[in-house]
C-alpha cells in the first residue's frame, strides 16, 4: 500500500476516511435498501432465479437499469435490446465517471478500478461534496468507504428481498429519504451564481424532461445545467476582463 | 428466459456499465480535457443533485402537481428550509418525513 504525504491542515487516516464516508452513505442507504427488497422480491415474480437476481445486483450493480431490465425480462424482449437499454439507462454516469477523472489522476490503476466499479448515483453525490473541501489528499479512501457502504447494503438488501420478499410498508414513504438527502447534499455546491443558475436549469428540465424513459430526461436535465453554469462562468470572467481592461 | 440468456444479459450489462463508470477515469485524464470541458465539471454536482430532486417533489405520483394535495412537495419545502439552515443531513431528513407523515394522518 502507498501511503501518500500526510496533509499539513487536519491530520486523519484511511480508517478514518474510510469510515467517514461509510457514514455519510448511511442517510441514503433508508431509501435505497427498501428498493433493494423490493427488487430483489420483484425479479423473483419476473421469473428470474434466485441465483440470477443477486446476479444483477452483484455484477451490474446499478438501480435504475436493473429495475428496468427486470420489466423487459419480464415481457420476453430479445437480450441485446436488454443489454443496450442498460447502457442507455447508465449514461449519466458518463458525467461522474468525467468529474471523478479530475479528482482521481494521482491514483494507482488498481484504485481507479475499483472506484469506477463503485460509481452509482449515490456514491457520486457524496463523494464530490467530500472533493469540495480543501484536504483530498486521502479522499478515496472516503470515496471507497461509501461506495462499498452502498454496495454491501444493496447486495444484502437485494438478498432479503429474494429470501423473505419486500416486506417494508410503502406508506411508510422512506424512498423520500433520498431527495432529502440530497437537498443536505446540493447546499455546499450552490457556492456563486454560475452554480445557482446549473441547478435551477438542471431542477426545472429534470421536472419538464422527467416523462423521458430510461433515465434520459436525467442526462439531459442535468448536462443542460451543466452547460448554463459554464456559460455563466464564461461570460462573467469576460466581463470582469473587459472591466479590468477599462477601468 | 432461460439462463444462458439471463447470464448473457448480466455480463453484458456489466461490461456495458463498468465501460461507462471507467471510461473517463481509464481513459481522460485531466490534462487531456479541454479547459471549457474541465471548468464544467464543477457544475455536475449541483446540476446532478438539483435534477434528482425536483421529479420527487413535484411529479410524486407521475403527473406536475403543485396542489396542496401534493405532500411531498409541502414536506419538501419545509426540510429544503432546514438543509440550507443547518446543513445537516439526518435533520433534513427526520424533518422531511416528520411533515409528510404528519400531513398524511392529518389530512
Amino acid at each position: 500500500m502507498r501511503i501518500p504525504t500526510p496533509p499539513i491542515s487536519k491530520p486523519t487516516s484511511p480508517l478514518h476516511e474510510f469510515l467517514a464516508g461509510a457514514r455519510d452513505q448511511l442517510p441514503l442507504l433508508i431509501g435505497v435498501a427498501p428498493f433493494g427488497m423490493i427488487f430483489g422480491a420483484l425479479a423473483l415474480t419476473a421469473g428470474i432465479p434466485p441465483l440470477e437476481a443477486q446476479g444483477f445486483s452483484l455484477f451490474v450493480f446499478a438501480g435504475s437499469a436493473q429495475f428496468i431490465a427486470t420489466g423487459l425480462i419480464a415481457d420476453g424482449v430479445p437480450p441485446l435490446i436488454i443489454v443496450l437499454t442498460i447502457m442507455v439507462v447508465n449514461l449519466r454516469h458518463l458525467l461522474y465517471s468525467a468529474t471523478f477523472s479530475s479528482y482521481f489522476q494521482h491514483l494507482p490503476a488498481r484504485w481507479k478500478a475499483a472506484l469506477a466499479w463503485l460509481l452509482t448515483d449515490e456514491a457520486f453525490v457524496v463523494a464530490s461534496i467530500r472533493y469540495q473541501r480543501s484536504d483530498t489528499v486521502l479522499a478515496h479512501w472516503y470515496t471507497f468507504g461509501t461506495g462499498l457502504a452502498l454496495w454491501v447494503a444493496w447486495q444484502l438488501s437485494t438478498a432479503i428481498g429474494i429470501l423473505l420478499g419486500a416486506y417494508i410498508p410503502a406508506n411508510w414513504s422512506l424512498d423520500f429519504a433520498l431527495p432529502l438527502t440530497f437537498m443536505a447534499l446540493i447546499t455546499p455546491t450552490l457556492s456563486d451564481r454560475p452554480a445557482w443558475a446549473a441547478a435551477l436549469t438542471a431542477g426545472v428540465l429534470a421536472v419538464v424532461l422527467a416523462g423521458l424513459p430510461y433515465k434520459l430526461g436525467l442526462l439531459l436535465a442535468a448536462s443542460l445545467g451543466i452547460g448554463v453554469g459554464l456559460m455563466m462562468e464564461v461570460s462573467r470572467s469576460f466581463k470582469t476582463g473587459m472591466a479590468e481592461r477599462n477601468g | 428466459m432461460n439462463t444462458i440468456s439471463l447470464w448473457g444479459i448480466i455480463i453484458g450489462g456489466m461490461l456495458v456499465t463498468y465501460a461507462i463508470r471507467l471510461s473517463f477515469i481509464a481513459l481522460v485524464p485531466q490534462e487531456r480535457m479541454p479547459d471549457l470541458f474541465r471548468r464544467s465539471l464543477r457544475y455536475v454536482p449541483p446540476a446532478v443533485l438539483a435534477a434528482l430532486i425536483t421529479p420527487e417533489l413535484f411529479r410524486p405520483e407521475g403527473p406536475f402537481d403543485i396542489s396542496l394535495g401534493n405532500h411531498r412537495l409541502l414536506a419538501g419545502a419545509v426540510a429544503a428550509i432546514v438543509a440550507w439552515r443547518s446543513r445537516n443531513t439526518w435533520l433534513t431528513i427526520a424533518t422531511g418525513m416528520a411533515v409528510l407523515w404528519l400531513l398524511s394522518h392529518v389530512t
